[in-house]
């Protein structure tokens, strides 16, 4: 019972938001609000769910001394700052407000912290198209002189240097062909594919075939 | 008479007279007739709104021509609302200049309205004629979306024709997929060089089909595991995922006959936060230096992050995405790729199971269908006939 109850809701759930997709009329104009409160509701459970198991992991991590047990505490710390700060410091205010210690926190580190994570992709991205780009063989060949013309397509420097061709053969539209032509007609290529494999595998679920997902064989 | 010879009092008092008359006389017509009221709207019409669930009228109107025009000081129309033509009109709604549509969700089903629109300017308004009566009703099924049915139908019935024929015995032939077969290698390497296999299934929750398709290859990565008593760890950025996650490993090793291997620690939550979660997975990689990395699922801006990280420690890695902007990332820093559908398609041909295999092919069957339709709908486009295209838009 504790497989095939989740592989009737799933069922349920999959042949019911089909026909409200296609349905208008009560009760399934209802359906998508109603799911979509409902996995409010289980996400705002979870997350307790959560937030204990990476308690549990990382007291058991600092208890035995486990590998990289020094991360766990600032993980530890952090979670009971933080807390601490949103639930018993905001002075009345809601936590989210200026001048509460959650929003400078979130603001003065959280947030730059996020920044920088984010920023690191591009040291990320010149690492990638180093390795993407070396002409080992025809098809890295093609991918390189398609980067070098789109790269410097989409720059100043580029419509300098080809401003002396006639207007087909300059970087700039060069560059806007590629990306129309075979740049389109690739990545679409790949969405009806994905949408192919996207039907195929909700039939899947909700005829109870696809059955790995909640531990079946 | 010289013009500056000095004139009697009385002859001139009696022309100032005169000349303050014709004065007034002449611009009284222009201070009575100028007006601040703009023209009123045009052809109001109202109908049941379309593909919907009732208790909506959608209300449209021609343009005053005071509005961008004329004497351009319309500044807002308000959607008047009667059950009767003469009866007392009821503000329902307001809709900024230039507009010509409102939609009135406020209505009762089977009660007919008429609607009037008024076109306010600072100081004042007018009234457009009322429309005919219109009732709501709710309706059964969007007409818009009928050519996304006919596709899923034809699809589905296409996919389960193939599942049943698999299920018979039919014996089906699906392509070699690099990215799965190099499965076996990866947990090898990771068995023999005694280190971990880390599974990510992505940043999204169980409601992305993403993550559903990469907890079904984490079912089939953790039987291997399993086999080759490897070690196996998934950090989950969304608890649901974690359970789902245990749930299929718990399920994996006991298939494998090494349930006393399962520990419900190799599966754990970090965080929800997309660079949190980058920043402690890319931690985990640096130090445990993991001989194989899959990643599955739902990525956005992470996926690249992770993906050099793991390259730098020298793992092998196998991706696979359906989100057509994380792709070209995967291709140069992973050793395999599964692009968009092959995700999809991974649980099928690792479970070998015909059923399975079956829609495959279904899915082959979807993509020549694809195909016809690209090439005939090309054809046509370039002869000037736009319906087939025109029959693809969806809604």
């Amino acid at each position: 019972m504790r497989r095939e109850i989740p592989i009737l809701i799933a069922i349920v759930v999959g042949f019911v938001y089909v026909i409200q997709f296609f349905v208008p009329h009560a009760p399934f104009d209802k359906f998508q609000n109603w799911g979509n409160d409902w996995i409010q509701i289980i996400a705002g459970f979870a997350i307790i769910l959560g937030v204990l198991n990476l308690l549990k992991v990382s007291l058991e991590k600092v208890y035995k001394k486990s590998k990289g047990w020094g991360y766990a505490v600032i993980i530890i710390i952090g979670f009971l700052i933080m807390t601490g700060a949103g639930l018993f410091f905001s002075g009345g205010k809601n936590y989210q407000n200026p001048g509460t210690p959650f929003y400078y926190i979130f603001f003065n580190i959280y947030f730059p912290l996020n920044a920088t994570m984010f920023a690191i992709l591009a040291f990320f991205v010149a690492s990638a198209s180093y390795r993407a780009f070396r002409a080992r063989n025809k098809e890295a060949t093609l991918l390189l002189l398609a980067a070098i013309f789109l790269m410097l397509g989409r720059t100043p420097l580029g419509d300098y240097l080809s401003a002396g061709l006639p207007t087909g053969w300059q970087l700039k539209n060069i560059s806007d062909w590629i990306m129309d032509f075979p740049q389109t007609a690739g990545q679409r290529a790949i969405m009806i594919g994905i949408a192919l494999g996207i039907i195929s595998t909700s039939l899947r679920v909700i005829t109870g075939l696809e059955r790995t997902f909640v531990g079946g064989e | 008479m010289p013009f500056c010879q000095k004139l009697p009092g009385r002859y001139i008092q009696t022309n100032f007279v005169w000349f303050i008359s014709f004065f007034i006389l002449s611009i009284f017509p222009a201070l009575v007739f100028s007006r601040d009221t703009p023209q009123p709207p045009t052809q109001v019409q109202a109908f049941d709104t379309p593909s919907d669930a009732g208790k909506s009228i959608t209300v449209q109107w021609g343009k005053s021509s005071d509005d961008g025009e004329g004497l351009n000081n319309v500044v807002l129309y308000e959607v008047l609302r009667s059950t009767s033509p003469e009866g007392e009109y009821t503000k329902v709604g307001d809709s900024p200049r230039g507009t010509t549509e409102y939609v009135d969700n406020s209505a009762k089903d089977k009660i007919p309205y008429y609607y009037k629109i008024r076109a306010l300017s600072k100081t004042s308004f007018s009234d457009s004629p009322p429309g005919a009566a219109v009732v709501s009703s709710p309706q059964w099924f969007k007409k818009e979306r009928l050519n996304a049915l006919i596709v899923v139908l034809v699809l589905s019935l296409g996919i389960i024709y193939f599942i049943q024929k698999a299920s018979k015995g039919k014996e089906m032939f699906v392509r070699k997929i690099a990215a799965i077969e190099a499965v076996d290698e990866a947990v090898g390497r990771a068995t023999e060089m005694g280190k971990k296999v880390y599974f990510i299934p992505g940043i999204y929750d169980m409601d992305s089909m993403q993550t559903v398709a990469a907890v079904t290859i984490l079912g089939h990565v953790a039987k291997r595991v399993a086999e080759y008593e490897a070690k196996l760890e998934v950090p989950n950025c969304y608890a649901l995922v974690m359970v789902a996650c245990r749930e299929t490993v718990k399920q994996a090793y006991l298939n494998a006959g090494r349930p006393d291997s399962y520990s419900d620690d190799m599966i754990y939550y970090i965080t929800q936060d997309q660079f949190g979660y980058t920043a402690a997975v890319s931690g985990l990689f640096v130090r445990e230096k993991p001989a194989a990395i899959f990643l599955q699922g739902h990525f956005f801006a992470e996926s690249l992050v992770l993906a050099e990280t793991g390259n730098s420690v020298g793992a092998i890695q196998i991706a696979g995405t359906a989100q057509p902007t994380q792709l070209p990332f995967f291709v140069a820093a992973c050793d395999y790729t599964l692009i968009g559908e092959e995700l999809f398609a991974a649980s099928a041909y690792l479970s070998k199971n015909p059923k399975l295999l079956g829609s495959l092919k279904g899915q082959d069957l979807g993509k020549l269908l694809m195909m016809i339709a690209i090439i005939l709908g090309s054809i046509l486009e370039s002869l000037g006939i736009l319906h087939l295209a025109k029959w693809f838009t969806y809604q």
